[in-house]
Order: structure tokens, then C-alpha cells, then sequence
């Protein structure tokens, strides 16, 4: 293998494990003020306790997530040199406005871990939050904007190899941006918010009753069904700028060869050597709706794409899980949210439960494929028509090694997060925390 | 002052500020280990407990800032440092990561587990070593050009020199007295006179290891950069304001006066930081990049001055919060609460 297919997997496999700690560290925060501010409304020691020990956790995702943060940021260099000496001129902007999002995020974050109870007034601790939510936010949408531009580079002019007229804000605002950042911040809070879900399901499930753990999964699960739909629809927008600005990438997602009208949508299915597509589940003119709002919409087919410029097609499959999950989970959110409301008890059910305890692996799993199919799907770009993806690597042939040593390096740091929260969270029980709030209260009332 | 020569000093000042507080960051794990095996860990554990808990990120955050502005104003600095490199910066970057996730995991997790200290003691000593190679390296001499027309580092060259070597004992040493001279001083805030007592005594330790090979290194330099070496002996004034500081903190530690004494140490970098920085302008890599050739388009640089002075508006205040909050709160600093 050559360096820049090592250089890919590398990438690749860094961003995978960080995608994992920064979706949660995006939406956490926006769950732990949600319950914090919840607590202090209703006077609940339920949701305050809630917004705590959701912060604890989040403490180590985000030491983690700053960490497999630094590792992407330094091999952008280490790996693309070529890249990022040509759109460092370009996209610099966003990368540096990042890491003061993220400095005002943390600086944030570690005042509010510490300050708990030593306000007065306790609204003044809540509204530390606010910063931590904007500041992860802006980093999400900062860094979101920079892989946008790598799908549609804009705001400056090559001349002879030379760029020239380089238009830094045009950069960060490229075509790619508004659905790309809405879409992340959308799919992350929904994520988030399936991931603490589960969690509270996974209690519920092994048959404790606390209303603590049922408080959690409602409102976890009302967030969650926002998110879905909201992802959902930023989701449409995505497909109908594919469509405009990315056609061959839409097209390798959908095995959609031929130009043509009333285009119908393919899921799953395999593809044969002759590019016929089998075994799909072929839903008639869903295709040309999706693009154009209209079924006779004229969808751009891989035919007229010179195939040098064809993404591979296995793209497809990783479309394919990101929607189906996305579906299943939007469903799924709305009949326990339709239940909840009725009173309909076989949400309480074990296997309903068992159902909410893998909404969010499932998410997760989701966000991965999604990245997946948006960054080979930019293939055989790294900056689409202006830069090959092996122009841009490394040529050093220690790749290989890295990817080994960076490969144990996250195994170690993924196995340390799981039994580090474990340990946190078993040790420590909501339970019992709940009562030795309400003894020391006592106390206190005495 | 040209937008060139502004874009540099920032980002020099970054990499200072960086210099001193993972000093102190790097210091403080490797004495919390290592008063593990000389047994005097008891006396040293509060404090720098206190110190570390609040600030880890920041810390780390000063080195993406500093990295991301050099190749946010020099982008030929990714191609040329991002290509030789590899190694050595990646295995900063797993030292770094296991240190950073291991750090939270063993104060936020698992309370007081050993193999934690001891990762979190050796990696603090490891990482200044692995970030220095990309100081050794743009001194110039260790990079040569492949038949291919590409660049690689020259990593026998980079092993066998004594100048090279002498460069990582620095970064070394120069952890261990900063560290120690800080932790003096935030011993004496919290009036805790046991742990006061270890790390005067560690400071005075590792002060004069530090200046003897700063002063070795200047010496090599006149082999290893000529040029260089003449940019050093120009700017000998600043070097000597610099050792006058040295050796100012020394008198003010043994007149108890720990503050200022720390103050006289960062001083006495400082000058030696810029005096080493200025002497080798314009080169940002001997002898293939300098700070002219190798800078950004002018509209970016202007947008990124701006930004840095917005950035700044918002952090100097949130930083102020923190430093008033943990870092210089008497009550904090004694009990752990603010």
C-alpha cells in the first residue's frame, strides 16, 4: 500500500473515534442545561441531579474529545501536508476561530464543574452554561465550515497555480456550509440525546423503578424526537444540494446511472459487475421528489460523469444505514413520545425498553456512516476539483506504522472511557445520591 | 512593524506562554511521581492537585493555538514540518493524548490510582523531549531532499548530534526549574511550608543545570549555524539582561520571596525566548523557509489579526475568571474550595 492510502485509513480511523467523543461533546451540553434549568423551574432534585452527573460524565468525553481533537488538528499537517499549505491560505479563518470557540467552551466548562453550590443565587451557576453551549456550537459549525469547503471551494482564483483575490469570510460561507453545519448540529443533539436515553432505558430495564430514571427517558426522548425530525429535514435539504453542487456523489449514493426523470430511490441491494443494481428495494420516483420536490425532477446520473471522478460506489451502503437508522430512530421516538402521552403501557415493557437501550449505539453508528459517506463520497477529491486526495498526502513511508501505533493508542483510550464511566457511575448510584441530598437537607432544616 | 513580523510575534507568544504553563503542567506530574518513589509524596500531593484540577485543558489549548495560527500565517510550514515530522509528532501527539485522557480519568474517575501518576509522571517527561525535535529541525542540517524531489528527516544525522541532544536536556531541565520555582511560590500561597521546603530545594537543584546547558547550546550553535551563532552574539545584551534575572530569582528565593522570584525566572525565559527568536529572524526553517516567503496571502493575515483580537476581547476576561476563581484564591488554594 502507498502512503496515501495509509494516510486515508489513518484519517479515517482518527476520525471515527473523535466523531464519537465531539458529537456528544456538541449536544451534551444543551441536555445538561435543559435538566439543570428544568431542576431549578420546578424545584425538582431530580433534573438538578440529572444535569450533575450527566456533567461528571461529560467531564471525560470531553478530556477524551480534546485530546483525539488535537491528534486530527496536527495530522491535517502531518499527513495532507500538501493540502494544508495550500488551503491554509484559504480556510485558516475557521480553523483558528475554532480553537477560541473551544478555549471559551472549556475555560467555561471547568467553572461550572467547580462551582456548583457557591452562588447564591443559583441562576448565576445555570448561566455559566450558556457560554459552554455557544462555544461548543460555534466549534461545531467553525470546523463543520472547513470540511464544507472542501466539497465546494469557493472564494478565491487560480491563476497559473498562483491563487489570487483569496476572500476568506466566501471561503467559510461556500455553498456546502448552511446544511452541512445544520445537519451536524441537528444530528448531534439528536444523537445526544438517544445516547443518555439508552442509558436511562438500560436502568429502567433491569427493573428500577426510580423516578429519577423515568423522568430521564422522557425528557430525553421528547428531545430526541425534535432532533429526529429536525435532522430529518435539514437531511432533505442535504440531498437537494447534493443534487445541485455534488450530483456525482448523490448519484454513487443511489446507484443512479442514467440521467432521467421520475428517478426512482434505491435501498440496499447489491451491484453487479455490469453496474445493474439487484435486490434493491426500488421506491418509485422517490428519487426525483427528493431532489426537485417533484416526481418527473431530472436527476443527474453517473453516465454523465466521467468515471475517473466517480466516488466509489460502496457509498451506497453507508447512505443506506445512515437513513434507515435515522428513520427507525424518528419512529421510534414518536410512538413512545404518542404513548407517553396516552398512557399506553407497553412502552414499559422489557422489550420496548431493550428497543430504547439500542437507540443509541444505534445513532452513533449512524453519525459514523454519515461521515463515512460524505468524506469517501468527496472521493477522489480532498478538495473537490482543485485537489486529488494523492496530491495531497504525505510521502513518507512510516505511515503504516503510525496507523498501528495510533490504532492502539485510541483502543486504550476507548476501553478507558467505557470502564471509567462504569466504574463512575455503578460506584456512585443516583439513588443513593438522591438520599444523601435529602439527608444533608434535613440537616440543614433542623 | 510589517504584518509579517506581527503574525510571528503573536504566535512566538503563544508558544512562550505554552512553554510555561506546560512547564509547569509537565514538572508537576514528573515530581508527583517521583516523590511517589523517594516517599515524599504526602507532603507534595495537595498542592499540585489544586494546581492541575482546573487548568489541564488550557493548557493543551495554547498548543493548538500556537499550531494552527503558524499554519494559519505560514502555511508553507505544514508542508515542510508536516512532511518531516510524522514521527516525532505523533508520538507527541500519543503522549500527549494518554496523558490528557489519563490525567481526567484518574482525577475524575479512579481517585489516586498509581499507574495513572506514574503514566502522568514519565509522559511529562517524554513530550517536551518529542515537541523539541521540531525546534532541533528547523535549525536546519537535519532535513535532506530524496531523489524523488521530495523531503525527508535526516534521523541519523538528528540521533548522532551532540547539539541536538543538548537541545532535549534543555527542554528537560528547564521543565523541572520552572515547574519547581512555580510550585514554590503556590506552596507558600497555601502556606504549606513541608511541601515549600521540597520544592525550594528542587528549585535550586535544577537552576543551574538549566543555565549551564543553555550556555552550551549557544556554544554548539557557532558549529552547528554560524549564522545563527552571529544573530546570538548580537543580541548578547539581551542574554545577559536574561542571566541577570537568573540569578536575581535565585537571591529573591533565598529571601523567601517566592513570588517575585518566579515572576524573575518567567522573566529570564522570556528574554531568552525572544533573544533566541529575534537572532534567528527571518528564517522560520534554515534554509528554506522564512518568515517572508513562507507567509499567508495579506487578506487572510488581516482576517486573522482581527480574529485574534476578538478572540481575545472574549478570553482575557474568561481567563481572569479562572486565575481569580482557582489559580490565585487563597481559600481555594488552601482547602480546594472556593
Amino acid at each position: 500500500m502507498e502512503s496515501v492510502e495509509f494516510s486515508r485509513y489513518l484519517t479515517m480511523l482518527t476520525l471515527s473515534v473523535h466523531v464519537i467523543y465531539a458529537t456528544l461533546g456538541v449536544g451534551v451540553p444543551i441536555m445538561i442545561a435543559l435538566a439543570h434549568w428544568l431542576g431549578l423551574k420546578r424545584k425538582d432534585e431530580h433534573y438538578l441531579l440529572l444535569a450533575k452527573r450527566w456533567a461528571r460524565g461529560y467531564v471525560i468525553t470531553v478530556a477524551v474529545g480534546v485530546v483525539t481533537g488535537t491528534a486530527i488538528a496536527l495530522q491535517l499537517a502531518l499527513l495532507w501536508p500538501r493540502f494544508m499549505e495550500f488551503a491554509g491560505q484559504l480556510v485558516a479563518l475557521p480553523l483558528f476561530m475554532e480553537t477560541f470557540a473551544f478555549f471559551f467552551e472549556a475555560i467555561f466548562l471547568g467553572i461550572y464543574l467547580y462551582t456548583w453550590d457557591r452562588f447564591k443565587n443559583p441562576m448565576r451557576h445555570f448561566y455559566l452554561l450558556i457560554p459552554v453551549v455557544l462555544g461548543s456550537a460555534m466549534s461545531a459549525l467553525f470546523i463543520t465550515s472547513v470540511n464544507a469547503f472542501m466539497n465546494t471551494p469557493q472564494g478565491f482564483t487560480l491563476v497559473d497555480g498562483q491563487l489570487t483575490n483569496i476572500q476568506p469570510l466566501l471561503a467559510m460561507f461556500n455553498p456546502a456550509m448552511p446544511t452541512k453545519v445544520a445537519h451536524v448540529l441537528t444530528s448531534a443533539y439528536m444523537t445526544t440525546a438517544f445516547v443518555l436515553a439508552a442509558i436511562a432505558a438500560y436502568h429502567l430495564m433491569k427493573g428500577n423503578k426510580h423516578a429519577y430514571h423515568r423522568k430521564a427517558l422522557a425528557l430525553t426522548m421528547k428531545v430526541a424526537l425534535i432532533f429526529s425530525i429536525a435532522t430529518a429535514l435539514v437531511g432533505d435539504l442535504s440531498g437537494k444540494f447534493l443534487a445541485e453542487y455534488q450530483p456525482e456523489k448523490l448519484a454513487a449514493a443511489e446507484w443512479h446511472f442514467e440521467t432521467e426523470g421520475e428517478a426512482p430511490l434505491m435501498l440496499y441491494g447489491i451491484l453487479t459487475e455490469t453496474n445493474e443494481v439487484k435486490y434493491a428495494i426500488k421506491i418509485p420516483y422517490a428519487l426525483s421528489i427528493l431532489v426537485h420536490s417533484n416526481p418527473t425532477g431530472v436527476v443527474t446520473g453517473l453516465n454523465d460523469i466521467p468515471e475517473e471522478y466517480h466516488p466509489p460506489y460502496v457509498i451506497h451502503y453507508f447512505f443506506d444505514i445512515m437513513v434507515t437508522i435515522g428513520i427507525w430512530l424518528t419512529f421510534l421516538s414518536l410512538v413512545y413520545w404518542i404513548a407517553l402521552s396516552r398512557n399506553w403501557a407497553f412502552i414499559q415493557t422489557r422489550l420496548f425498553r431493550f428497543l430504547l437501550v439500542t437507540s443509541g449505539p444505534l445513532a452513533m453508528i449512524a453519525i459514523e456512516a454519515g461521515w463515512w459517506f460524505t468524506e469517501v463520497g468527496r472521493q477522489p477529491w480532498i478538495m473537490r476539483d482543485f485537489m486529488k486526495t494523492a496530491e495531497g498526502a504525505t510521502n513518507s513511508p512510516y505511515v503504516g506504522w503510525m496507523f498501528v501505533a495510533f490504532a492502539i493508542l485510541y483502543v486504550i483510550l476507548l476501553i478507558g472511557t467505557v470502564v471509567v464511566l462504569t466504574r463512575m457511575f455503578k460506584n456512585n448510584p443516583a439513588e443513593r445520591e438522591l438520599e444523601r441530598m435529602e439527608t444533608e437537607q434535613r440537616s440543614v432544616a433542623k | 512593524m510589517t504584518v509579517e513580523i506581527l503574525g510571528i510575534s503573536v504566535l512566538w507568544l503563544f508558544l512562550f506562554g505554552y512553554v510555561i504553563v506546560a512547564s509547569i503542567d509537565f514538572g508537576a506530574g514528573f515530581f508527583n511521581a517521583s516523590t511517589i518513589v523517594t516517599k515524599k509524596h504526602h507532603i507534595v500531593n495537595n498542592v499540585i492537585q489544586r494546581y492541575l484540577s482546573p487548568v489541564w485543558e488550557i493548557t493543551n489549548v495554547f498548543l493548538v493555538f500556537f499550531f494552527v495560527g503558524m499554519i494559519g500565517f505560514f502555511p508553507s510550514t505544514a508542508y515542510y514540518f508536516g512532511t518531516v515530522l510524522l514521527i516525532p509528532i505523533s508520538i507527541s501527539i500519543i503522549l500527549l493524548a494518554l496523558r490528557g485522557s489519563y490525567y481526567a480519568f484518574g482525577t475524575y474517575g479512579t481517585k489516586g490510582h498509581k499507574g495513572y501518576t506514574l503514566m502522568y509522571g514519565v509522559t511529562g517527561v517524554l513530550i517536551p523531549a518529542s515537541l523539541s525535535t521540531a525546534l532541533i529541525v528547523s535549525q536546519g542540517g537535519f532535513i535532506r531532499e530524496t531523489s524523488a524531489g521530495g523531503i525527508e528527516l535526516d534521523y541519523v544525522a538528528l540521533f548522532t548530534s551532540p547539539f541536538a541532544w543538548s537541545i532535549v536536556l534543555l527542554s528537560l531541565v528547564s521543565v523541572l526549574f520552572i515547574s519547581a520555582s512555580f510550585l514554590a511560590y503556590y506552596s507558600s500561597v497555601a502556606e504549606d511550608y513541608d511541601a515549600l521546603k521540597l520544592f525550594k530545594r528542587y528549585t535550586w537543584i535544577w537552576s543551574f543545570p538549566t543555565i549551564i546547558t543553555a550556555l552550551g547550546i549557544i556554544i554548539e550553535m557557532r558549529w552547528h549555524n554560524p549564522s545563527h551563532y552571529q544573530g546570538l552574539l548580537s543580541l548578547w545584551w539581551v542574554f545577559a539582561l536574561s542571566f541577570i534575572c537568573f540569578i536575581t530569582s535565585l537571591w529573591l528565593l533565598k529571601k523567601k520571596r517566592f513570588g517575585w522570584s518566579f515572576i524573575l525566572v518567567v522573566l529570564q525565559f522570556a528574554l531568552a525566548f525572544y533573544g533566541y527568536g529575534v537572532s534567528r529572524y527571518p528564517y522560520l526553517l534554515y534554509p528554506y523557509i522564512t518568515i517572508y516567503d513562507g507567509f499567508t496571502n495579506e487578506t487572510m493575515a488581516y482576517a486573522l489579526v482581527t480574529v485574534f483580537i476578538f478572540g481575545l476581547m472574549l478570553l482575557i476576561p474568561s481567563l481572569y475568571l479562572v486565575f481569580k476563581l482557582f489559580i490565585m484564591n487563597k481559600p481555594y488554594i488552601k482547602k480546594g474550595k472556593a
